[in-house]
């Protein structure tokens, strides 16, 4: 096939391992049109190692050595190769390839578009239904006597970064809502995130106001009172991910954006959290890879690394936020309105974390599809941008979505029977984001996606995710025990650094032998063995009723 | 009976219990010679019986005539009493802190206490030094049992037996022990099967500033060397610390003297230093405040996981010339009680695959920290909240239990134990019922007659019903070497220990046990499955007449 030819071979080129002091064998590389792949040959063993050209996040040239070019390749999936090419002018055109690669200029270059499992339109068009947002929304009891599923957005004329499908308070009237959207930033208006069957209470979630100083929108507020009233547990409360509390705020507001003045809403309370942007972020993620790539730091450097990197203060600062929410839908029974600033970063960690705690629907393996297909693919979380799928602007790439997915991991570490996936499921998720093998991060938003007919072009992923679950699976999940309300602690301590996701390449830190391994074979073989057991008596009952008949004629005889 | 006068009031009622994450008590409060307990009025269920042993500090305070005792005791945990009456907390409070802080040995709780189950197993005897040397023997014949410390003359901290090169005499383990601190003289600490290579350990070489020899004890350690070989000397000390060693009449081997010895330095610290940084970790993990950087910046400043870093390294160190290079090995510090005992058990956890069983584990500590003559009565006289000036107290045997879970953490299958009876022993190691831990070294246990006097915590741990608590179902017996990771991503910290009291441990004891639910289901199946095809087997021989016709 052509995407499998190799377009450039460079032979005798080393694959440095940074731990083993072992002499490195000498392989090939070729680089294909998808895929960066070593190829070791010793004594009878092959070895293969394979990079998605999409998974490359940068690549350094390092000065030329005597013992040849060496060339860095950082992943997004946090692997690190290190290769050693024997002549500096392959090293260079390989290095001038991988750069136009892994750096598609064009949509239809990234691999989902090249990417066929050989499937019928049928399936394909039978995949992409799998995950469905209104049978969610039908799941949580909607449409019902305080809330509609609303198709208002259907063209995204109201909003193009939204669904097409909204959940809104039913008594709210399409004057409120398309004055409360214009109110909006990007007409990101107050929309149903997650309705709370058991106390009623809802999760909301837009942009932040275009309110100028003095400036108050009818519309809007109306907007906010439906969603009160649509409580019947009387308050709301509105709430707000900015970071520097009043101070940044007070600046938005002047520049045209902010906060809700709170004397135009009733019946609200303020609250603040203190999530960081996505340029913090950024450069948080990139001084923890430094402290994970480091040779052999100290452990006073790996813990004060690990404390200047500032990423364990961000993952907790997320829980604390959706730990909040939590307890303020489930507990008090309020409703809440969460944004930050566009309402598609900080707002979608908060308000899918919130919901895996409130919802064990949401810890399932389904169920997480679901709850990423919700709040971040259809509610605009700019995956193209953020991931940095395709050529652009550097300063808006951002790890945001595997900050998601490290705060969910770091759950199922404090409650290891609650979740019907393991930490593999995560991580393949996680890589699958910045794949681009199937379209379903493709896109910034839904238009987008539509407009790119990604649903007649790619494939979703999620039926392949759920074709192989059985290594997904957490041996040790116990629905029954965990049907309620999460309650982690977010002390510091109970924090830990994700070894498996930022070293997962380096095989030596890892733990040697696999618990989850082992439990998922006895799981697989206890499967099998219930089956055989059947089977074994099955045919015993048919061999005691042939005795029996045996007997009988003989009897008779 | 002296525990009286101590006890001015035995009883108080309606105290408030307070522990963490569980429901508040209220109940009676007695105090005993030994124990502090509390039970519940309503019913019977809900008590605590508390050591006095255990007890590492108490705090007291007063709002009005309310008195709240703050009990912080050795295994890190901390319980609140809330007493009425200011007199009766004053000498609950006072009684307590004398109590805890008996001087005197023979007073201790193992010393009354009477088992309420039937000792099948005697402790006492399962691991002594003939014992151990039975097995050497049947791998080698180049070691001899020596009895030359009978009496505990030559080396005080030495067991009566131990095991020298079969071609030293007593004479000359006598002069080597007059050149090595408090006369620990190289004595066989493991012999690797594998390749017949050993791991020796010793006192510093007794050397001072004017560097004096002993050809004896050149003798004894060459002897332990193939022909052609070159062995590895590990001082645990960083080569600054043992030059200053030499001025207090210390110091380490000179390579003229020691020709055929390679010397590696580490750098694991004295007790002192480690002592402190238990108290800052516990501080650190007590704090409630609520930022990151905090917490990190207390954990890093606590030292703790460094010291695990290294210790562990110099045991792989350690373990490495052994298996890898093929060399004996010879390790020692200053006293050659702490550090020494850390890497030389350790690197027998990663060589040989016995240690890792529950007998084998209970051999090692038996034969690497009680009869190697680690002082444990100084060591675990006080715990991470003594505030007081310290005197020798040092966590170095909780360091090495943490290593343990290191690797036992990296390698979850190896070891027939759980992460349950490394906790169990540190617990024990602190206060116990039990008279393992008591006393400094074999001597100081011979003259108290422990073994007449008091139960074996191996008496105990041994009986089928206790034994099941402390098995990994996990295990399947491995017979490599087992090499742990020691990059800093690799090392956690011991929850199971230092967070044990900050959590709830509902969800982990679930897990704990829906893992064990998996495997025994499993097994069950396998024998069922085995059975019924036996059965069928068998019915198809007797269902043979009915094809036969």
């Amino acid at each position: 096939c052509v995407h499998c030819r190799s377009l450039i071979t460079v032979e005798y080129v080393k694959l440095l391992d940074r731990y083993t002091s072992k002499k490195a064998v000498t392989g090939t590389l070729y680089l294909t049109a998808t895929h960066l792949i070593y190829v070791e040959q010793a004594n009878n063993n092959r070895k293969e190692t394979w990079v998605l050209h999409h998974h490359i996040s940068a690549i350094e040239k390092l000065p030329l050595t005597a013992s040849g070019c060496p060339l860095l390749i950082h992943c997004k999936t946090f692997q690190l190769l290190h290769l050693l090419l024997p002549r500096e002018r392959e090293a260079q055109e390989v290095h001038q390839s991988l750069l136009r690669l892994s750096q598609p200029v064009k949509v239809e270059e990234l691999y989902a578009f090249l990417y066929n499992p050989k499937q019928s339109d049928a399936e394909r068009l039978d995949g992409w239904s799998l995950i469905d947002i209104v049978t969610d929304f039908n799941r949580m009891g909607l449409p019902n006597e305080l809330w509609d599923i609303s198709h208002i957005n259907s063209e995204y004329e109201l909003c193009s970064t939204y669904p097409s499908v909204l959940g809104l308070p039913k008594s709210a009237s399409v004057a409120t809502v398309t004055g409360s959207a214009k109110f909006r930033s990007r007409g990101r208006l107050p929309a149903l995130s997650y309705y709370h069957k058991d106390t009623k209470a809802a999760i909301c979630r837009c942009s932040q106001p275009l309110s100028g100083l003095s400036s108050r929108c009818i519309e809007d507020e109306q907007m906010l009172q439906a969603i009160s009233e649509a409580n019947p547990n009387s308050y709301k409360l509105a709430w707000d991910t900015l970071s520097d509390i009043k101070l940044n705020a007070m600046a938005n507001r002047a520049a045209g954006k902010g906060y809700e003045n709170e004397g135009n809403y009733s019946n609200i309370r303020f609250q603040f959290q203190g999530i960081e942007n996505i340029h913090v972020m950024r450069s948080s993620l990139q001084k923890l890879l430094e402290l994970c790539a480091q040779k052999s730091p100290s452990m006073s450097d790996y813990l004060t690394g690990l404390e200047n990197s500032g990423w364990l203060r961000h993952i907790k600062a997320v829980m604390d936020a959706g730990v909040f929410l939590a307890k303020a839908v489930g507990d008090e029974g309020a409703s809440v309105l969460v944004h930050c600033s566009d309402g598609w970063d900080r707002t979608a960690q908060v308000c899918s974390l919130a919901c895996i705690l409130l919802d064990p629907y949401y810890r399932t393996i389904k169920g997480l599809m679901v709850l990423i297909e919700k709040e971040w693919i259809s509610f605009g979380h700019k995956f193209s941008h953020r991931c940095g799928l395709l050529e652009g602007d550097p300063k808006e790439v951002s790890p945001v979505f595997t900050q998601f997915v490290e705060c969910v991991w770091q759950l199922s570490e404090q409650f290891p029977c609650a979740f019907q996936f393991n930490e593999r499921y995560l991580l393949t998720i996680h890589d699958h984001v910045y794949a681009c093998q199937y379209g379903n991060f493709i896109g910034n938003c839904q238009k987008e996606r539509q407009d790119m007919r990604l649903r007649e072009r790619t494939f979703s992923l999620w039926p392949f995710l759920l074709q192989c679950q059985d290594e997904f699976r957490n041996p040790l999940y116990k629905r029954s025990t965990h049907n309620s309300l999460l309650r982690p602690s977010t002390l510091p301590l109970h924090f830990k650094f994700w070894c498996g996701m930022y070293n997962r390449y380096d095989k030596g830190m890892q733990p040697k032998q696999s618990v989850l391994d082992t439990l998922l074979t006895l799981t697989l073989k206890q499967t099998q063995e219930e089956r055989t057991m059947t089977e074994l008596q099955r045919v015993s009952c048919i061999l005691f009723l042939l005795f029996f008949l045996f007997f009988c004629i003989c009897f008779h005889l | 009976m002296e525990f009286a006068e101590l006890i001015k009031t035995p009883r108080v009622d309606s105290v408030v219990l307070h522990r963490p994450f569980l429901p508040t008590v209220e109940g009676t409060l007695c105090l005993t010679g030994h124990h502090l307990i509390l039970s519940s009025r309503q019913d019977n269920t809900e008590e605590l019986w508390l050591l006095h042993s255990n007890i590492d500090a108490i705090d007291k305070r007063f709002v009005g005539s309310l008195g709240t005792i703050i009990v912080k005791c050795k295994d890190l945990r901390i319980i609140q009493l809330d007493i009425p009456g200011m007199e009766e907390c004053l000498n609950i409070a006072s009684s307590i802190e004398a109590l805890s802080t008996l001087d005197s040995l023979s007073l201790m709780y193992p010393f009354f206490y009477r088992p309420m189950f039937e000792v099948i197993e005697d402790g006492w005897n399962l691991f002594s030094p003939a014992e151990a040397f039975k097995d050497l023997e049947s791998m080698t014949d180049e070691w001899r049992l020596s009895e030359i410390n009978k009496d505990f003359a030559v080396c005080p901290s030495y067991p009566s037996l131990v095991t020298v090169p079969k071609d030293i005499d007593d004479d000359t383990l006598c002069k080597a022990a007059a050149f090595r601190h408090g006369g620990r003289f190289p004595v066989l600490s493991y012999y690797h099967k594998k390749n017949g290579m050993v791991m020796m350990r010793a006192g510093q070489p007794l050397t001072g500033t004017n560097g004096r020899r002993c050809k004896e004890d050149e003798k004894l350690i060459n002897a332990t060397l193939r022909p052609g070989k070159r062995g590895y000397i590990i001082d645990t000390r960083t080569i600054a610390v043992a030059q200053q060693a030499k001025a207090r009449g210390g110091g380490f081997e000179q390579e003229a003297n020691y020709p055929q010895w390679r010397r590696i330095h580490k750098a694991i610290e004295r007790s002192n230093i480690l002592q402190e940084s238990l108290i800052k970790l516990v501080e650190a993990c007590n704090d409630q405040s609520n930022s990151m950087d905090r917490w990190l910046s207390k954990l890093e400043a606590s030292n703790w996981q460094s010291h695990v870093k290294e210790i562990l390294t110099t045991a792989c160190l350690a373990a490495q010339c052994i298996d890898r290079e093929g060399a004996s090995v010879l390790v020692h510090g200053t006293e050659g009680t702490d550090s020494t005992l850390q890497v030389t058990s350790l690197a027998q956890i990663i060589l040989e695959p016995v240690c890792r069983t529950i007998r084998g584990f209970q051999a090692l500590v038996e034969r690497e920290w009680l009869q190697a003559g680690h002082p444990f009565q100084q060591r675990c006289a006080q715990s991470a909240y003594s505030n007081g000036k310290p005197r020798s107290e040092a966590p170095v045997f909780l360091l090495f239990l943490d290593c343990v879970w290191q690797i036992l953490r990296q390698f979850p299958c190896s070891f027939e134990f759980n992460e349950h009876f490394l906790v169990t022993l540190f617990e024990h190691a602190y206060a116990s019922q039990f008279g393992t831990f008591l006393g400094n070294s074999a001597a100081e246990r011979v003259k108290l007659k422990l073994s007449r006097k008091t139960v074996s915590l191996w008496s105990w741990v041994n009986r089928p019903q206790e034994l099941e608590r402390f098995v990994n179902p996990l295990y399947e017996p491995n017979s490599l070497v087992i090499w742990p990771s020691v990059a800093p991503q690799s090392l956690l910290l011991w929850e199971g220990v230092f967070l044990r009291w900050n959590r709830s441990t509902k969800c982990l004891d679930e897990a704990y046990e829906e893992m064990v639910h998996i495997i025994e289901y499993n097994k069950e199946l396998q024998n069922k499955v085995n059975s019924l095809s036996r059965q069928l087997a068998q019915l198809e021989t007797e269902d043979s007449p009915l094809q036969s016709p």
